[in-house]
Order: structure tokens, then sequence, then C-alpha cells
């Protein structure tokens, strides 16, 4: 076997690995979502502190585990434009699951309950509920898992700078704003290009306030603004979790392609739309914090703004690009590439309840209701994870050979229909006031949680089919004799 | 209201967008030249995005000046004052209650970790709300229409009993 053909082994092996680790995390952390549920339906009882406990795990697992997911997508797709270090991406792996256990550890054994925003200085402050140490175990598992990816985006910075010298030679900018008439980067380039700059500075942000809450909890005299820790842990909670969907879009400008038979051509208004959307992913994130009536007030009509244009890209581009490329093109429709379709539409859809809560007076009266969880779910369930779903079922159709069954096409309808009505109840309840983040819920609120229960059990039950098919599938068939 | 609005204005874009994709889909099957459809695709592309640009102006324009930010400022002198304390797990307050379509300015922040200081009105339907913070003071206006018991929940994730931290506010009825 040449070393070619080996290193290309590894590299797969490393994705699969990587997708393997991803469906394991997803289908937990998603029964755990479900345990919360039905606790809020009044199904079975965590206990108070279970309930919060549940929800920690929950959060940090799944911006964590999203993050993984697009992450083997992008690495996938760029490693056949630039050379990327398998080394770097196992390392990424290994830094990711010391901080699994690190979190998980320092929620169930150490009972950490300070929700995955750790916001300052509730992990100081837990009321008896948890040990400094537990606190910190939580803020040290984070900081692994951030360390890893700092060093996967650094060795993707390194891998494009030495093929297209520059970043911004990366991200087209020749092509748009000189006319060059060269051949723009694939879109792929584009994409990660603009993933490593905003996580890069996300992670960056990120670390800092965690290693700020790590002195804090040892030396409480070094105290901490607690409007700067906001600042910082929203900075880098959006920039972490909008980068899994543009990691995870990579699939869709790759593999839909393929099967309409169809280029994605990246133009000038592709280009301009991913220059953009590296901006504002950048400077959207004061709309987390447009209830905090001290911050600039600029910041905050900034964060309406932006949320809105930040919006544009994704319907007028993304959305529609995918649907051009779809139309009337004869496409061959299967799981992997369902999913990729409906993937497009989470998102494209699931950013509509996310402008309208960005706007301040709608804000006033639905921050920190559950509307919020329902748009963040839509475009995470329906979006980022459809997209890793239909990543994974390409691999399994067009590496290892594998055709879908009925069960595959079964599935699929469970996980689009669980997975609207699961993201419409957390919406319909938001639109009724329901607070978000509680573990007990008034009587007239029980039922959309028991309609959502319902919902979300499809939900788990689709993930659990994907998850076997994607692992049974691994191996590559076996041409007959 | 807000929240009606709010959730009927999502689900008729999400729905447009959802019936999009549909006929899509349901087109997608019949085979057809693609340079065709993406040039007429490329030339309607601008419009749509000025025509979002074009809803989106007025909208950011109108909802920016409903900003209420700066209400504390230049309000009458019968505007009453509540200065609110929230620490885990209780909302303390300096008064108890106002009066219907009286002007009610709270000035909120937070004893230890941050709350969310969500006023909810007889119904269970919230009406306003501002964060706690410790270390700063959010100044909340408010104009009660109705008399009643409103009930002050907790909005930021404060710890075991986020849940219970609860409050009432009395509203009598106006002069």
């Amino acid at each position: 076997m040449s070393d070619t053909t080996t290193a290309q082994d590894r590299a797969h092996w490393g994705v699969l690995l990587y997708l393997g680790v991803t469906g394991v995390v997803i289908l937990l952390m998603m029964l755990l979502g479900l345990l919360m549920r039905l606790d809020q339906a009044t199904v079975l009882d965590l206990g108070l502190a279970g309930f919060y406990r549940v929800m920690t795990a929950h959060g940090a697992g799944m911006v964590g585990i999203m993050s993984l997911g697009g992450a083997a997508v992008m690495w996938h797709f760029l490693s056949r434009y630039v050379s990327l270090s398998v080394g770097i991406l196992v390392a990424n792996l290994v830094l990711f699951l010391l901080g699994a256990v690190l979190v998980l550890g320092s929620v169930f054994l150490g009972g950490f309950a300070g929700a995955w925003t750790f916001l300052y200085p509730l992990p100081a402050q837990p009321m008896g509920m948890w040990s400094a140490h537990a606190a910190a175990a939580y803020v040290l598992g984070l900081l692994s898992i951030g360390t890893g990816f700092l060093l996967l985006h650094l060795d993707i910075a390194r891998a494009i700078l030495q093929r297209y010298g520059s970043l911004p030679r990366a991200l087209g900018w020749p092509q748009l704003f000189r006319n060059d008439p060269s051949e723009p980067p694939p879109a792929t380039v584009v994409a990660s290009t603009m993933v490593l700059i905003v996580n890069i500075l996300g992670i960056t942000a990120g670390a800092a306030i965690l290693a700020m809450t790590l002195v804090n909890l040892y030396v409480p005299a070094l105290a901490i603004d607690p409007l700067l820790a906001k600042n910082l842990i929203y900075f880098f909670g959006h920039v972490f979790i909008n980068a899994t969907i543009y990691m995870a879009v990579i699939g869709v400008y790759e593999i839909l392609p393929r099967y309409a038979n169809r280029p994605w051509k990246v133009n000038r208004v592709f280009l301009a739309a991913w220059t953009a959307s590296t901006i504002m992913v950048l400077i959207v994130y004061p709309h987390h914090l447009l209830m905090d009536f001290a911050m600039p007030v600029w910041m905050l009509a900034m964060g309406q703004i932006i949320s809105y244009t930040s919006g544009l890209p994704v319907l007028v581009v993304t959305a529609y690009g995918a649907l051009m490329l779809v139309h009337r093109s004869g496409i061959r429709w299967d799981t992997a590439s369902s999913l990729l379709f409906l993937s497009v539409f989470g998102w494209a859809a699931g950013v509509i309840p996310a402008i309208i809560d960005g706007v301040i007076p709608v804000n006033m009266v639905m921050h920190n209701t559950v509307w919020v969880p329902g748009h963040f779910h839509f475009y995470l369930l329906l979006g980022v994870a459809a997209m890793i779903l239909g990543f994974m079922y390409h691999l399994r159709s067009s590496a290892a050979g594998r055709r879908d069954t009925a069960l595959d096409r079964v599935a699929f309808w469970a996980y689009l229909v669980g997975g609207l009505g699961f993201v419409m109840s957390f919406l319909y309840a938001g639109a009724n006031s329901v607070p978000r983040r509680y573990a007990e819920h008034a009587p007239q609120w029980v039922a959309y949680d028991q309609v959502a229960s319902v919902f979300a059990v499809l939900v788990v039950v689709a993930m659990a089919v994907f998850l076997l098919r994607f692992l049974a599938g691994l191996r590559p068939v076996t041409p007959a004799a | 209201m807000e929240q009606a609005l709010a959730w009927y204005l999502s689900l008729f874009f999400m729905v447009l967008v959802a019936g999009v994709f549909v006929w899509v889909r349901l087109n997608s099957t019949r085979s057809a030249q693609f340079e065709p459809i993406r040039d007429r695709a490329y030339r309607f592309r601008p419009r749509l995005f000025w025509a979002l640009v074009i809803l989106g102006v007025p909208v950011m324009g109108a909802t920016l000046m409903m900003a209420p930010y700066g209400a504390a400022e230049g309000l009458l002198s019968d505007a009453l004052h509540v200065e609110v304390e929230g620490r885990q797990f209780a909302w303390s307050m300096s008064e108890s209650g106002a009066r219907a379509g009286q002007t009610v300015v709270f000035h909120v922040t937070s004893a230890d970790v941050n709350h969310g200081f969500g006023i909810y009105d007889a119904q269970m339907r919230l009406r306003a709300q501002t964060q706690a913070m410790p270390g700063y003071t959010n100044r909340l206006v408010h104009v009660f229409d109705e008399p009643g018991t409103y009930r002050i929940l907790c909005l930021e994730y404060c710890g075991m009993a986020h849940h219970a931290m609860e409050a009432q506010f009395q509203i009598s009825a106006s002069r």
C-alpha cells in the first residue's frame, strides 16, 4: 500500500471516528433533552437538582458535539483542496473527549448545574449545589474542548495560507473587489476560511472568560465585571454555535450538486455573502444582551439590525442557491439528499423566529422564554444535525456502497415530522410566555410539554435508526462473486 | 400584542419558505436545462434582495424608535420609582404596588448573580422585562393598563430554585 493511500485511509477513518462519536453523543444528548421535556410534562421526576444538571449537560454537550460533527464535514471536504494534519484532527478529538469527561464528571459527580453559559458569578455562588472544584472541572472541560478546536482551526489556517497565500485570497477578495478574472477558491475553502477567522476569535474570547472564571473560583477577591463577562460569554457562545452551521453547510455545497448533476458556482454574490457573514457573525452577538439596558445603546441597535441583515445571505444565497440547484434537475432523492435539502430549509426557516426575536420591542416580551430554544432547536435540529446526518448517509452510500431501505425513509419522515412538531411546540409555548430553563412548569404550560415530548420521542427514535444504520453500514459492501 | 404578532409573522414567513421548498421538491424529479433556470433565477435574485432590504429598513427604523432604553429620561414627576433587588431566590421591592395608568420606573439590580426581572399579568402573559445584574442598575419603565395582581418571575437562570423566585406587584384602579 502506498504512503498516499495509507494517509487517505487514516484521514477517512479519522472522519468516520468523528462521525461515530458525533452520532452517539447527539443521541445521548437528545435523550437528556427528552428527559427534561418529560420532567416538565410531569411524566417523570428528575428532581430539581437533577433537572438543572441534565440541562447543563444537554446544553454543553449539544454545543460541543454540533461543532465536532460540523468539523468532520468541513475537514473531510477541505482536505481535498489543502493539506491538513491528521495528527491535529485526532488531537482535537482526544481533547474533546477529555473535555467531555471533565464536563460530565463535573455535572453528574460534582453536581455542577451552572447552565452551559456558566454566567459569572453563578459558578462561584451555587448556594451549596456544587463545590468550586466541580465548577473548575467544568471550566477546564470547556477549556480542553476549546483548545482542541483552536488547534484544528490553526492547522486549517496554516494549510489554507500555504495553498492560497493569504486569508483575503482564500475568501476570494481578488475576484470580489478587483475583478480578478482567475477562478475563485472553491466554496469549501471560502467557508472554511470564514469559520477559522470567526472561531479563532470566538474561542480566544471564550478561553479568556473561562480562565478568569477559574481564577475567581479560587481567589474570589479577583472579581470580574459581570457585564464584561456576559459580553465575552455571548460573543464566544454565539460565534461558536453559529460556526457549526457554516462548517456543516459545506456538505450541502459539495454533495447536493452531485445528486442534482449541476455545479454550485462560486460567483461574486457568493463571495460577497461569505465576507459579509464573516463580519456579521462577529458583531451580531449583542442581540443576546438586548435586555441588558446598561449596554451601550449603539451596540444593542447594532444587534437588532445585524440580526436581520445576517439572515439575508442565508435566504438569498444558500437557500436560494440550493433551490435553484434542485429545481427541475431530475435529482436523485435518497436519505442523504433528502436530509441535506431539509437542512437548508431548517436553516432558512429557523432564522425567521430568530430575526423576529432580535427586534427589541419583541425581545422585551420573548427573551428567555422558550421561544429562544424554539428558534435555535429549529436550526440545530433541522439545520446543522440534518447536514451532519446527510453527510453520514452520503458516506454510507458513496464510500461503503450501501443502499437505502424503507427503514431509512421511515426514519427520515419521523425525523422531519418529529423535528417540526418539537420546535413548533417550543415556539408556540414561547409565544404564550412560558419561561425557559424552568424545572417546574405551571399547570397551564404542561400541555405544551406533553405535546413536545411526543414529537421528541419521534426524533430520538429516528436518530437511533440513523446512527445504527450508519454504524452498521461502515463496512464496504463486498461485490458479489 | 407583540407575542401574537411575533407568532403569526413567524408562522407566515416559515410557511412561505416551506411552501417554496415543497414546490421545488415537487418539481425536482422532472429534468430541464439548467442554464435558463439559473439565468432566470439570477435575474430575480437582486429583486428579492432589494425587496428584503426595502422591507427591513422601515421595520428596523420604527422598532428601534420603540426601544425601551431611553424611556426613563424626562419622565413626569408623578412617576413611581421602585427599587428592585434580586437575590437567590427572592425579589425585594421598595414598593408593593402602583395605580393603573401610572408610570412606574423599576430600578433593577442584583445582590448576587444574574437574574431576569419579568413582569407577568394575571393571565400569565409576559408584559415587560429587564436583566438584574450585580454591579449595574437597569431602569425599566412600565405603565400597567389593568388593575390586578402581577407576578414577577425570574427570567435568567440563577440556580436550584430559579423557577420559584417570585414576587407580586399589586395594581389598583386608577383614581
